[in-house]
């Protein structure tokens, strides 16, 4: 009989323990997530994380190990992107009367997204590089990423910073716009997207299918009003 | 597999696109517009797409756990600075999304396009 820890050793080297790990999170991530009614507090995103931080820290498991399984769910968030188009053409006719809000909400909700984040860390002293690493962060990753590169910021940094920005939005979304009191699903929707990306999307989709369909949208013109926009209003700070 | 194929196609012409223009648009976002452009040129394509699109987008939440997990091994390298970025992601997170959608409400409102 082989020994415990040498089967260990082998499965924990290759990619089947860690895809399983990272679907075994998001199982328990989104039991939890039901289990308290579909509270947008218990977001399963951050539920799977936090465990599965837990389990690479208790297990010494390097990132890179861990990657290399979970590399193949990553891997179909480009296609789930693309995939988006689906909802965004069932809600065409919505997006036809719409472009006035789109166009006036991206303006305004891109500019507080980065000066609101630009004035506080400022405010609190935190260094160049950060504030650089920082203003892009409601972008989508890839492109949150390269505007940070050509600015001089780090790209580990804002990689950090926009999967943090992502679940912000996720989780605070939902008891906000209640808070104010807006029903219209194209406004609640294309705000998440903006403001976080892909992981808003997601929970908007959770929420209401034209809600993800504006999420989607807002994901994809605040990558370009970002890039416009983003490295103008970071020169206001440094 | 046809639905599959397109949408891999897309994202490839995506990525070969925003290469070869520069675009500051991540390729599967530019494959997300072919995509739409396509299911407006040929409708009855979305039929052969809706089912594993929608298998995709239902598990959206959970593709972006990898790089979460990324995240936290990284926390430590913001070091001081922790909390006052913490505190700007936080609030800049919640004024951003109250702007944005109470401008799209107060246009929307303005230019009577209702939400029906």
């Amino acid at each position: 009989m082989t020994d415990f820890a040498e089967i260990w050793s082998y499965l924990s080297e290759g990619p089947l323990l860690w895809l399983t790990a990272t679907v075994a999170a998001c199982s328990v991530g989104d039991l939890i997530f039901r289990a308290t009614g579909r509270n947008p507090l218990a977001n399963p995103v951050l539920i799977a994380v936090c465990i599965l931080a837990v389990v690479l820290k208790v297990t010494g498991t390097p990132y890179a190990t861990y990657f290399q399984g979970a590399q193949f769910v990553h891997f179909l968030l480009g296609p789930a992107t693309v995939a988006l188009a689906l909802p965004l053409f069932d809600n065409l006719h919505h997006l036809r009367r719409a472009l006035l809000p789109v166009l006036a909400a991206l303006i305004v909700g891109s500019v507080v997204a980065t000066g609101s984040a630009l004035l506080i860390a400022s405010w609190m002293g935190v260094d160049e590089l950060l504030l650089i690493s920082l203003a892009p962060k409601s972008a989508t990753a890839p492109v949150a990423i390269g505007i940070s590169q050509e600015l001089g910021g780090s790209p580990t940094l804002t990689a950090v910073l926009v999967i943090l920005t992502g679940i912000t939005g996720a989780v605070v979304a939902t008891p906000l716009l209640n808070l104010l009191g807006l029903k219209d699903w194209r406004a609640r929707g294309f705000s998440v997207g903006l403001a976080s990306h892909g992981i808003g999307t997601a929970r908007a989709l959770q929420v209401n299918p034209t809600a993800g369909a504006f999420a989607g949208l807002g994901m994809a013109v605040n990558a370009v009003a970002t890039a416009i926009l983003g490295p103008l209003i970071l020169r206001l700070f440094l | 597999m046809y639905a599959l194929l397109v949408i891999l196609i897309a994202q490839i012409l995506g990525e070969f696109v925003a290469r070869a223009v520069g675009l500051p648009l991540p390729g599967p976002v530019l494959g997300m517009i072919f995509v739409l452009g396509l299911l407006v040129a040929v409708p009855q394509l979305r039929e052969t797409i809706r089912a594993v699109a929608q298998t995709l987008l239902s598990h959206l939440s959970l593709l972006f756990v990898p790089a979460g997990a990324g995240v936290v091994g990284h926390l430590a390298t913001l070091g001081d600075s922790t909390l006052a970025i913490l505190l700007a992601i936080v609030v800049s997170a919640v004024l951003a999304i109250a702007a944005g959608a109470l401008t799209f409400a107060g246009v929307a409102r303005l230019t009577g396009s209702s939400d029906d």
